[in-house]
């Protein structure tokens, strides 16, 4: 059976730090890395070729052009062979554009049985892309999987919601998102590492997948700053037995220790 | 001018966006689609909120089905603008309802405002590090809301005729095999004053039991952050805090061993008073709270526990 995971890279959030004076995030030099939950998805497939034996897992990624550095920890981590999307048109896309992209390098890709993601990626977490290539396929959903099962040309997902549990089946080829409890993502070994470097990389631009400029934006990303703090951030780190009689008096004073 | 539909599968977040809708219409009309077996007796108290007109769709909750009535319903009853609950269900729909209406989508909302050029709608970005203000210019528009974002509006004696919907053949492509309802402790810690909430830092199960007693010495419900509850299951899944589970407003907030990612901090923060303990200067958490010790959970707790017991 093939795969093809979706995986977006954002830079290492850990890694962001906030310009006081302006409050804007200082995002140059941090390294690019691929999301938690695209970890998970690809872990998924590859986990679930090896039980299968055959077929093959391609891993499909949208982005700047560090993309050539960080489609590498993909195939370190089990996929097959890489497909990327680069071109400075690319840039200006909002998550319509960036989900047609997707869906036409996929069309081009042909041969699919299965996509997979996550069910939001780690800087935006919009989780609007797994539903809206599945829209513009006409392809089946199955979103915030926990477990998944193939057998008999369907996929059965299992979904932990909030009120209940639910087991759905689709027929394939179908896409399913997954929630970071399906799995352990694997550390790759220095051998997978070394090896990845060696696998197909596939890079297309806009023309490629029969795209051209880029679409009309729907939506404007006006500002993005860090929100101003309204709490008061009193830290207390002298002496355990003071610091707690230091809470318990500010607390007082707050009206909230009393109960 | 907006004509707005909304939807949630949960009927007090579906009073709250008919709440912010009546605010956002400016001379539109709004309407409330309600999917369920009983949506028929659930369906008529939403007119109360302000509800022009309602659907009640009598059939089992299923992602193809909702996304194939909001958009019926938008398509043939002039809707342009479909607000829906930031929920798991509400979210799942928010990008396929767009893509299907050609409509422009933010998703997570924690603002929601109409101006000149469309409508502008906040939602935290970059793991929670910043907040983006994002304008919808499109002629339709998709916005999911979180939860509480809209003040409830004062109950208005208004009453109307809930409209019948029929789930068209076809609409669902996948097959619903099961659904196990949860056996859920019956806790709601959304409604709790106080709240004690723990994370990654504590280490073991058995050590649970040092949060207890905190939280018991302060009368306070107990609440996780979501790796305690689904990987670990040290905690029943009703007690998971933040943006995949319950958003807490308490007075007072104590989090305990929890590094602060947006995943939870979504959850609490419309606490009134929030404070931290964790051995990591460093950590997010601290940048969040109101009042903060650095150091071993395993210290400071029991400490925090008999002043507590004490002043209780």
């Amino acid at each position: 059976m093939d795969f093809v995971v979706c995986l977006k890279q954002s830079v290492d959030l850990q890694q962001v730090r906030i310009k006081k004076e302006t409050r804007t995030p200082v995002l140059e030099g941090i390294p690019f890395v691929f999301g938690d939950m695209d970890r998970n998805a690809l872990e998924e497939a590859v986990k679930t070729k090896e039980k299968q034996g055959s077929g093959k897992v391609m891993a499909l990624s949208l982005g700047p052009a560090k993309l050539r550095e960080t489609i590498k920890d993909a195939l370190a981590r089990g996929a097959d062979e890489a497909y990327i999307l680069i071109d400075p048109v690319f840039d200006a896309l909002d998550s319509r554009g960036k989900a047609e992209a997707l869906a036409k390098a996929l069309q081009k890709i042909g041969k699919f049985d299965l996509v997979l993601m996550g069910e939001g990626s780690t800087d935006n977490y919009s989780g609007q892309t797994p539903g809206r290539v599945a829209e513009i396929l006409g392809l089946p959903l199955i979103a915030y999987a926990t477990q998944i099962e193939l057998g008999n040309g369907k996929v059965k997902g299992t979904r932990n919601m909030e009120d209940s549990v639910e087991v759905i089946e689709a027929p394939l080829p179908a896409v399913v998102s997954v929630t970071a409890e399906i799995n352990k993502p694997r550390i790759p070994s220095l051998t997978q590492i070394l090896r990845a470097g060696k696998k197909p990389v596939q890079e297309w631009k806009s023309g490629d997948i029969g795209l051209g400029t880029a679409a009309p934006k729907e939506v404007t990303v006006v500002s993005n700053l860090a929100p101003v703090e309204q709490r008061k951030q009193i830290i207390f780190e002298t002496k355990v037995e003071q610091d707690v009689t230091s809470l318990v008096d500010a607390l007082t004073k707050e009206g909230v220790w009393q109960h | 001018m907006a004509n707005i539909l909304v939807f949630s599968e949960k009927d007090d977040v579906a009073a709250e966006l008919l709440s912010g809708a009546a605010r956002l219409k400016g001379g539109g009309k709004v309407a409330a689609l309600v999917i369920g077996r009983d949506a028929g007796a659930r369906a008529a108290n939403l007119f109360a909120y302000g509800a022009d007109a309602i659907y009640a769709a009598e059939a089992d909750f299923q992602p193809d089905v909702c996304v194939r009535l909001l958009c019926d319903i938008a398509n043939g009853s002039g809707f342009d603008t479909v607000l829906l609950g930031s929920t798991q269900r509400g979210k799942e729909l928010a990008g396929r309802v767009a893509q299907r209406l050609g409509a422009g989508c933010v998703t997570d909302a924690i603002g929601v405002e109409a101006n000149d050029n469309g409508l502008l709608a906040s939602r935290y970005s970059l793991g929670g590090n910043t907040v983006s203000s994002e304008l919808v210019t499109t002629a339709r528009k998709v916005v999911s809301v979180m939860p509480r974002v809209f003040p409830l509006a004062e109950k208005q004696a208004r009453t109307g005729q809930v409209e019948t919907v029929t789930v068209p053949a076809g609409a669902a492509r996948v097959n619903l095999v099961e659904r196990r309802e949860k056996q859920g402790e019956s806790v709601n810690i959304e409604q709790a004053e106080r709240l004690v909430c723990v994370g990654r830092g504590l280490r073991q199960k058995e050590d649970v039991a040092v949060v207890q007693r905190l939280a018991k010495a302060l009368k306070a419900e107990l609440g996780c952050t979501r790796p305690l509850a689904y990987d670990l299951h040290w905690f029943p899944e009703e007690r998971t805090v933040g943006l995949s589970g319950k958003k807490c407003k308490p007075a007072l907030c104590i989090a305990v061993g929890i590094s602060g990612q947006i995943q939870y901090t979504m959850g609490v923060r419309d606490a009134k008073v929030m404070v931290a303990i964790n051995k990591d200067k460093n950590a997010p958490i601290f940048k969040m709270a109101d009042y903060g010790i650095v150091g071993d959970l395993y210290q400071v707790v029991p400490r925090l526990t008999q002043a507590a017991s004490a002043a209780g």
